[in-house]
């Protein structure tokens, strides 16, 4: 019994940080649990709410065309009250950090991929690549890098009708480097500006990147580079650039390695610390116990040992299929990891996804439903458990990745999970 | 259930005399491993935690020295490369990994078969290695004469030539001998002052709180016997994490056997196991059931605690230290990787934040860079303190002036990279309750 808070959250990613705050802010004593690194440091960074609804066309307001979703689209369930309180959380999370939260329409981001994609909100690095920005644009590549080619973003780009001059331009990377580290080694070096060789001399990795594109720069007034112009001092790094290239720079949200993602979990993890959060890192849930329809404990796998970890309310925020909250197979069906929640499937699993790779996938709508206060619900739609809220990819009844809504959906059902579990408390004790 | 948790068939340490490679490693397709290399789906976790890849471009990070490498070795003609010699064994690929694929035990077993297989065994790498690998031997015989010798291995002479002939950086003060070892401290005082049978800890000091830290196991006694424990020491071997480090498995199972005998029957009689290392509790939680096939491994790996854990998890802890209070003091804390991979990452912090009187400082995720004697070796210093440089920044930024940490060889990187006193949690428990 010796370990005991007021709320248990499981799973450190988007959802359960923020939701690990909200509880926190009731004045409940919260505790995090989180097993592997989250997802959220291979994922974009960019936080979006709704880019897309069945169109091919991007949303403009996402908040004018949250009417529009089916019922068991947990915005639907969460009300929109909740998505915009969950974005209000975000913005004081981040501070200045990010950008967007002066107006309620979509920003468009240019991806590494040369799409433009409709998000809510965008790191600062990436503001001067907006693609509704007429300024003419250069984007840096490099040799060597599979995920990412700057001539092809630039056409892609241009292809989609962006209203300016876009080049692109493929240079070297300075320094040497092996295939699978370059990119973690290479946003080192520009971290703390460390000494490369470059054309013969020895000088500063800001210095000698800024000498690599310089001769490239011509009549474009911002320069886009693969996100990873640093990682704890990126915003030293960015102002060099810009200071000595005498324009303005921007960072392309790209695949993983992804330093917005990276910066994005860290800035959570201090500001999950700063709200009194405790975290237990590393150790996996594996188990529970229950009472009368009511969690007592949940089991944390500590290195092979069964602890229990006792709480008066939980929140389960371990992430959809790639996250590992939901796990599959053939005799299983689709499950929910921890609590095995219901989450409704067809049980023929051939009907688990469209043969279109495209298609409208029923699998990315797999997940737990909720009532409008986050508790999963059995198949005969009553709360699996009094205590028991979700939040995050865990939650289905919506293809967060085709509309592109998952940070907005995993924001709007933190919020309503930390506080409704951090009120519960508040009740208990004045009832107690 | 990870597919670390399984002892792989792989059994470096059959023919020991008489060296054959071929029989040594009869067939490496017997490394169970398969499972998790395919669990990679290269996410990339693993390459943007490691600490080493990100300092060093020569080299290629965990991914390739796990899983590719490990796919890479089913080819006719593909030999371990030499850059898994420079994984420090931080093992903090283990704990990113989203898919548990068992990157610390595909370092082991490759490092192990390159050492064995590839490693001339009359080379100053090779002798230096098991000579940093094999401290304990060293430190009992430095600790017979403990003054004699910290005169001797203080001398400017000494560091030179362990430079020149060792290969060990002259950089770094060898760690001074405690004039009486703990185990000594213990038989003299008449063992444990508590007896009972009901709630009995063995204790695995681990070499360093023997030979060099006393006062940390001391540290330990004291406030377990302050819960009402009896502290047992019973005969133990270094817990093989050095050896791991160096792809030194035979010397290290040697170890372990005695660990896993001496350990188990404290454990058949009721007791847990209790360290104050956490790479030693890491050693035997984790490493032991990965790497070896001993009977009792599982049994004592299910036993270990970290020392402070244990008594989170048993005692009242937190409530005791609520209503404890301490002299004025500001700790800048340093999260041993090891300890991280134990989810202990956290605990001193959290705990000693409702300790009156402490204040006390995480100073972030970054590994401080020593790895135990991986920054004991010339060619890895730059590399050590390349990484320990963000953790020496943190720390000189943080209000306390004393470090605080788990682990005996991340308290010599942070004192040597800032100048700090650094003490160990269990002495603040200490004085916060066995007074």
């Amino acid at each position: 019994m010796a370990i005991r808070e007021d709320v248990i959250v499981i799973g450190g990613g988007l959802a359960g940080s923020v939701a690990a705050i909200e509880a926190a802010e009731t004045g409940a004593s919260v505790r995090l649990v989180t097993y592997k690194k989250s997802t959220l440091r291979h994922a974009s960074g960019l936080i979006d709410v709704l880019g897309y609804n069945g169109s091919d066309d991007p949303i403009a307001d996402p908040f004018a065309a949250l009417d529009d979703l089916p019922d068991e689209h947990p915005y639907s369930v969460a009300g929109e009250t909740a998505v915009r309180d969950g974005l209000d959380r975000f913005d004081e999370i981040v501070g200045d950090t990010y950008g967007g939260s002066h107006t309620d329409s979509n920003a468009l981001i240019p991806t590494f991929g040369g799409t433009v994609k409709p998000t809510a909100r965008y790191p600062a690095a990436a503001a001067a690549g907006i693609a509704s920005d007429d300024r003419p644009m250069l984007v840096v590549g490099f040799e060597g890098m599979t995920e990412y080619n700057a001539g092809m973003l630039a056409d892609h780009l241009e292809a989609s009708g962006v209203p300016f001059d876009v080049e692109g331009v493929e240079c070297s990377l300075p320094g040497t480097y092996k295939n699978d580290s370059r990119v973690t080694r290479f946003a080192k070096r520009l971290d703390i500006n460390e000494s490369v060789e470059y054309e013969g001399r020895t000088m500063g990795a800001r210095e000698a990147l800024i000498q690599e594109v310089e001769p490239h720069v011509g009549d474009a007034e911002r320069v886009g580079f693969p996100a990873f112009l640093g990682d704890e001092h990126t915003d030293e790094v960015r102002n060099d650039l810009e200071r000595e290239l005498g324009v303005d720079v921007f960072e392309i949200p790209m695949g993983p390695p992804s330093y917005p993602g990276i910066r994005l979990a860290d800035q959570l993890k201090t500001a999950v610390d700063e709200a009194g959060v405790r975290i237990t890192a590393g150790s996996p849930v594996v188990g529970f116990e229950a009472d009368d329809g009511e969690i007592q404990s949940v089991t944390v796998d500590s290195k092979g040992r069964e602890v229990p970890y006792h709480a008066e309310e939980f929140v389960l925020a371990t992430g959809g299929l790639v996250g590992k909250g939901i796990d599959s197979g053939r005799e299983e069906g689709v499950t929910e990891s921890i609590f095995d929640c219901h989450i409704p499937h067809p049980e023929d699993r051939y009907e688990w996804f469209d043969e279109q790779a495209f298609g409208d996938q029923p699998f990315a709508h797999f997940g737990v439903r909720v009532d409008e206060t986050m508790r999963p619900l059995t198949a005969d739609d009553v709360p699996e458990f009094d205590n028991l809220r979700a939040a995050g990819g865990v939650i289905g009844g919506a293809d967060t990745v085709a509309e592109k809504s998952q940070s907005g959906v995993s924001l709007a059902t933190a919020v309503v999970a930390g506080e409704r579990a951090g009120e519960q408390v508040a009740k208990h004790e004045v009832s107690q | 259930m990870s597919d670390a948790e399984q002892a792989s068939d792989f059994d470096p340490t059959t023919t020991v005399d008489e060296f054959e490679p071929v029989d040594v490693f009869p067939s490496s397709e017997d490394m169970d491993l398969r499972p998790g290399a395919d669990n990679c789906y290269k996410c990339t976790s693993c390459d943007t935690s490691c600490p080493v890849a990100e300092v060093d471009e020569s080299f290629p990070g965990p991914k390739f020295q796990g899983p590719e490498q490990w796919r890479l070795k089913r080819g006719e003609d593909v030999d371990i490369d030499d850059s898994i010699l420079s994984c420090s064994n931080c093992m903090r690929c283990d704990d990113a990994c989203p898919s548990s694929v068992p990157l610390s035990q595909m370092h082991n077993t490759a490092r192990g078969e390159y050492v064995e297989e590839h490693m001339d065994k009359l080379s100053r790498e090779y002798l230096r290695n098991r000579m940093l690998s094999n401290y304990r031997t060293l430190a009992s015989i430095g600790s017979k004469v403990p003054r004699l010798a910290n005169f001797v291995m203080g001398l400017g002479i000494t560091s030179v030539l362990g430079e020149k002939i060792m290969g060990i950086p002259s950089e770094r003060d060898v760690p001074e001998f405690a004039t009486e070892t703990f185990r000594q401290w213990f038989k003299k005082r008449g063992g444990s002052k508590v007896t009972n049978p009901d709630k009995q800890v063995a204790y695995f000091h681990g070499c360093y709180s023997n030979y060099n830290t006393v006062e940390v196991g001391k540290a330990m006694v004291r406030v377990f016997e302050e819960f009402g424990y009896e502290v047992l020491v019973p005969k133990q071997q270094c817990s093989g994490t050095p050896m791991f480090a160096n792809g030194m498995l035979k010397d290290a199972r040697r170890e372990a056997e005695v660990n896993v005998r001496e350990l188990g029957k404290a454990i058949d009689n009721g007791a847990d196991v209790i360290a104050s290392c956490t790479s030693c509790s890491m050693a035997l939680r984790q490493e032991y059931p990965e790497l070896f096939d001993i009977e009792g491994i599982e049994d004592l790996s299910e036993h270990t605690y970290e020392a402070m854990e244990f008594l989170r998890i048993h005692e009242d802890l937190e409530g005791t230290i609520r209503e404890s209070e301490v002299d004025p003091q500001a700790f800048a804390y340093h999260a041993p990787c090891h300890a991280r991979n134990q989810g202990l990452d956290r605990q001193a912090v959290e705990l000693f934040r409702e300790l009156d009187g402490a204040q006390i400082e995480d100073v972030g995720d970054s590994c401080s860079g020593i790895s135990g004697t991986y920054g004991w070796k010339s060619e890895k210093y730059e590399t050590s303190m390349k990484i320990g440089a963000e953790m020496f920044d943190h720390m000189e930024h943080a209000e306390g002036d004393v470090g605080m940490t788990e682990c005996p060889t991340c308290a010599m990187q942070m004192n040597h990279g800032t100048g700090y006193e650094i003490r160990h949690p269990l002495e603040l428990l200490e004085e916060a309750v066995a007074n």
